[in-house]
């Protein structure tokens, strides 16, 4: 096991950043030197480009580091149990092998985080969650028959996504990965120990996360890096990560939402029907957190509403203040998250409104900057319905070889 | 599925009886399941040497009247074997001890005695103000019905009829330490050590605790059955007053069973709703309304399962205080006990010369460690009732706070220390009393716990202060007898208003019972 300790680093002054297992490559590789913190770790923003980086996703594939991902590992005789009552979706569904995208409430039916679940065994699960979460999985184990801990330190991980993504896997020798449908878990041998691969990803394409032994973790860089030449790998920071998932229609904790156990002001958190996963919560189960809260919340509806958005013009309307009129006299809300798309060639967003203003005309107060000087323009966002980029191939199973 | 009871509860403790008779008189077919062989939980009567009956609780300071005349228990056989003991502070000198009876107090100077008057006339203006809600449900914030709304508005009112001085004195005091309390009040130190005992009794407290004092007193002063601010006991012992609940509830038609454990709560998988129990033997018995006696966490960690709770109710239930502070020593002696000071020994008797003698007990137990000297109070039921020993003979029944749940050393090594500590006090105040010692059973917190199914062994089923109290008690969305789960209702000391024996909780559950049955 790898522990990062506090005190083996002497000085509790110095206290850099911690670095992934894959770090010295990552390090060779990020000529930018633009880094971010992420869980404690140094996470690169960008290797070289983050566009070049983000069209590697969509057209060839590319690596991102998810190794300061928060992984717990839930076992025992009422894992299934526990987390079916943690969790808004039925978890009795869940089959070994497979992977959900899931959230968690507090009792008052305001989410404290989204991850997936990951069901190893019977008696098994793997949560991963962009922020840690333990407390929570500790509480959630009172009265449980189960064992609960991080094993974040143990495994590392990397997400390989884009079209060629799966032709790459299957060229390293993991056949039958093409099998893998999405959600899918499989395991390989790899350097006399296991790899296991699950078809998830981030970025709403083609693509897998490889879970490896830390101590394999440069062997498994090495192999993509080198096979990979031919395949149009590249490795890719935070910033081409986030464009991803934006044209994906994926969430991003402590932006679109808020954890619940972290906010001060009265509602500055969301409920899954604010976020639109009203698909998510399973209300057949009988009991699990925060059921009785969002069953209201379902029959009141919610006060905002997360909706996707495709503006005029060719201005992100990241950080624009929405109205529902094209004066701006009434304002319904925010954009969360704002992007130029190249894929989908629109601006694209979400924004946040209040619910009685979601099915109407809403207007995003763009300011923008040309040589220095500001500029202000209104423009119309539409609503638009699911994902902005979900290709045929990040469905197919196998996936079509480009 | 065919229902066999209108309401199962769970635990004969004497709320579980109470709750069992008010409901089976109102008509409903119900069913009581105790784990023990023997009726009434922390208030069971066990013959502990052959011949010799003692019960954990001894005294019934807050048994009310309503109670006594709702469940007709005179008529099934309840009686007092004296209607009030007076409180005697031993001194170890061997002068006479001091008594407090009512609004007198006999052993201070004559500036103590006015000082304990006035004092006195206070608390029963608070006792009186605060008096009709230890009976009712406790109002909930978001709850919107009458009968809330109205418990908060009355209970507005009634504090400010007590006048503007009184009102703010009220508010003022609630929360005072005990020390600050008696301090204030009386210059008599043994005075205030003997006052102070009911403030902190049966909590993990002390004179100089802050959050606590007056309502663990106002409590106290909540019985009325043998007058305001009296001590009784029982006819019989406390089994006395068990059967007579037990009878009244059986003739009502009720069924009570025990040796019989409840394993779990059965909960209907597709409406989360209690439907019944499944006992330790596998049998299951369904019922309309499961009712819990046990304390709140078993009821709803143990016997019904977290799985159907949310996570952050669990975590407010699993986080009550449950460390109990408080053993029991009962001594079986031949012939008549002498204590220094005292001609009869009929009274209750304190041995706590000054607050700070408690605090320093209480200091010991804070980190885990047996005083050695125990501050004790001591009751001799057999001097009002000959029937607990064989003749000649008498049983000496000892409350010692301060006793840490969880000691340093150990129980294995420290049970022996505790006793040791106890009986040289005693020895101190009462000699030659270790001669006439023929049999002893020492219950520590952890002894309490594991005989009586309560966890930690606690005297209140979890602390009673003001973060546990009225709408918080147990904690919030569980206040009123209801639980976030149908069916599934709480009657013991861990709901409002507490513990002690007095029935307030099992009865105003059964009210809770049958108007949800309506
Ligand atoms: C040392 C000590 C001294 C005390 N002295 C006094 C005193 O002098 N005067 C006074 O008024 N109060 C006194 N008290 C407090 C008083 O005894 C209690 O507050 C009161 O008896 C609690 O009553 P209850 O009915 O709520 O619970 P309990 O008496 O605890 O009854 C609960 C019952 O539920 C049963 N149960 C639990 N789990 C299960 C299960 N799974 N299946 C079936 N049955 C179950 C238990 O066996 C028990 O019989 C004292 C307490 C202690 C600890």
């Amino acid at each position: 096991m790898l522990t990062i300790d506090a005190k083996d680093q002497g000085n509790h002054i110095d206290l850099r950043l911690q670095q992934s297992p894959f770090f010295p490559r990552i390090k060779e590789l990020c000529l930018s030197e633009q880094w971010t913190e992420w869980n404690g770790y140094q996470t690169p923003t960008y290797f070289l480009d983050s566009y070049i980086e983000y069209y590697a996703t969509r057209n060839t594939c590319a690596v991102f580091d998810v190794s300061p991902m928060k992984k717990y590992i839930i076992e025992g005789p009422d894992a299934e149990v526990m987390m079916n009552r943690l969790t808004v979706r039925d978890v009795r569904k869940q089959k070994v092998g497979r992977v959900t995208y899931t959230v968690w409430c507090t009792d008052e039916g305001r989410i404290i985080d989204d991850g997936t679940l990951f069901r190893l065994a019977e008696d098994k699960f793997m949560l991963c969650a962009a922020d840690p979460n333990l407390d929570w999985l500790e509480l959630g184990a009172i009265g449980m028959d189960v064992t609960v801990y991080e094993n974040s330190y143990d495994m590392a991980a990397l997400a390989l996504q884009g079209p060629t993504s799966c032709a790459l896997l299957k060229k390293l020798g993991f056949t039958g990965i093409e099998n893998a449908k999405p959600f899918d878990i499989m395991y390989f041998p790899f350097e006399g120990g296991e790899l296991m691969i699950s078809r998830t990803g981030f970025t709403g394409d083609l693509g897998y996360e490889l879970w490896v032994d830390p101590n394999d973790a440069l062997a498994l860089w090495d192999a993509l890096f080198s096979t990979g030449f031919e395949y149009g790998i590249r490795a890719m920071g935070d910033e081409s990560l986030d464009m991803a998932r934006i044209e994906a229609g994926l969430l991003a904790p402590a932006v679109e939402f808020n954890s619940a156990l972290h906010t001060v002001e009265f509602r500055h958190d969301q409920t899954p029907f604010e976020l639109g996963l009203d698909w998510m919560v399973n209300f057949k189960k009988p009991s699990f957190s925060g059921r009785e809260a969002l069953l209201k919340e379902k029959e009141q509806g919610p006060k905002w509403k997360l909706v996707k958005l495709d503006f005029e013009g060719q201005k992100s309307a990241q950080g624009s203040l929405l109205y529902a009129d094209r004066k701006c006299t009434k304002e319904i809300g925010y954009v969360t998250s704002g992007m130029w798309s190249s894929v989908v060639k629109a601006s694209i967003g979400y924004g946040f409104v209040k619910a009685e203003y979601a099915d109407g005309p809403i207007f995003a107060e763009i300011y923008y900057q040309k040589e220095m000087r500001w500029y202000q323009k209104v423009v119309e966002g539409r609503k638009h319905e699911g994902a902005f980029w979900w290709p045929d191939r990040a469905r197919q199973t196998p996936p079509a070889d480009t | 599925m065919s229902k066999q009871y209108d309401a199962l509860v769970i635990g004969a403790g004497h709320n579980g009886l109470a709750c069992a008779a008010k409901l089976a008189r109102a008509g409903k077919k119900v069913m009581v399941v105790e784990a023990n062989a023997e009726l009434g939980g922390l208030a069971a009567t066990t013959e502990f040497a052959e011949g010799f009956k003692a019960s954990v609780a001894h005294t019934l300071p807050q048994l009310t009247d309503k109670l006594v005349k709702d469940l007709e228990l005179h008529k099934h056989g309840f009686s007092f074997a004296s209607e009030h003991l007076e409180t005697l502070g031993l001194k170890e000198d061997g002068s006479d001890a001091l008594r407090v009876t009512g609004d007198t107090v006999t052993g201070v100077s004559q500036d103590q005695v006015d000082a304990y008057k006035r004092y006195s006339a206070q608390m029963q203006k608070f006792a009186k103000a605060i008096a009709a809600f230890w009976q009712k449900k406790p109002p909930m914030i978001g709850d919107k019905s009458w009968a809330s709304v109205s418990t908060g508005i009355q209970f507005g009112l009634n504090l400010r009829l007590l006048g503007k001085t009184d009102m703010r004195e009220f508010t003022r005091m609630i929360a005072l330490p005990a020390q600050d309390v008696m301090d204030e009040q009386f210059e008599d130190e043994h005075l205030k050590a003997v006052l102070a005992w009911d403030y902190t009794m049966g909590n993990k407290l002390a004179p100089r605790s802050p959050n606590n004092a007056m309502i663990n007193w106002l409590y106290r002063l909540a019985g009325d059955a043998s007058g305001f601010n009296k001590l009784p006991i029982a006819k019989g012992g406390m089994k006395g007053l068990i059967d007579a609940l037990a009878a009244s509830a059986t003739s009502a038609g009720a069924v009570i069973k025990t040796n019989a454990a409840v394993k779990k709560v059965v909960v209907d998988e597709e409406t989360a709703t209690a439907v019944g129990v499944e006992l330790a033997d596998g049998e299951v018995v369904h019922a309309k309304a499961i009712i819990s006696n046990a304390d709140p966490k078993t009821s709803f960690i143990k016997l019904l399962g977290t799985r159907y709770i949310d996570i952050q109710f669990t975590h407010r239930i699993n986080r009550t205080r449950t460390d109990g502070q408080t053993a029991k020593m009962h001594i079986a002696i031949k012939g008549e006990p002498k204590f220094n000071g005292v001609s009869r020994a009929d009274g209750r008797m304190i041995i706590a010369p000054k607050m700070s003698y408690i605090e320093n007990a209480f200091d010991s137990s804070k980190y885990g460690e047996i005083a050695q000297d125990p501050a004790m109070e001591i009751v001799v039921p057999t001097m009002h009732d000959a029937s607990l020993a064989p003749e000649g003979h008498h049983v000496i029944s000892i409350t010692i706070p301060n006793v840490p749940y969880k000691v340093k050393a150990g129980w294995e090594t420290e049970k022996a220390n505790l006793q040791s500590a106890i009986l040289n006090k005693l020895e101190a105040y009462a000699p030659g009393i270790k001669d006439q010692i023929v049999a002893s059973d020492l219950l520590t917190p952890v002894d309490l716990e594991s005989r009586y199914n309560v966890t930690g062994g606690h005297w209140h089923h979890g602390e009673l202060a003001l973060d546990a109290w009225w709408m918080n008690r147990p904690t919030y969305e569980a206040s009123q007898y209801k639980t976030p789960i149908d069916g599934f209702y709480l009657c013991g000391a861990g709901a409002h208003p507490g513990g002690g024996v007095m029935g307030a909780a099992g009865s105003n559950a059964a009210d809770v019972v049958l108007a949800a049955s309506k």
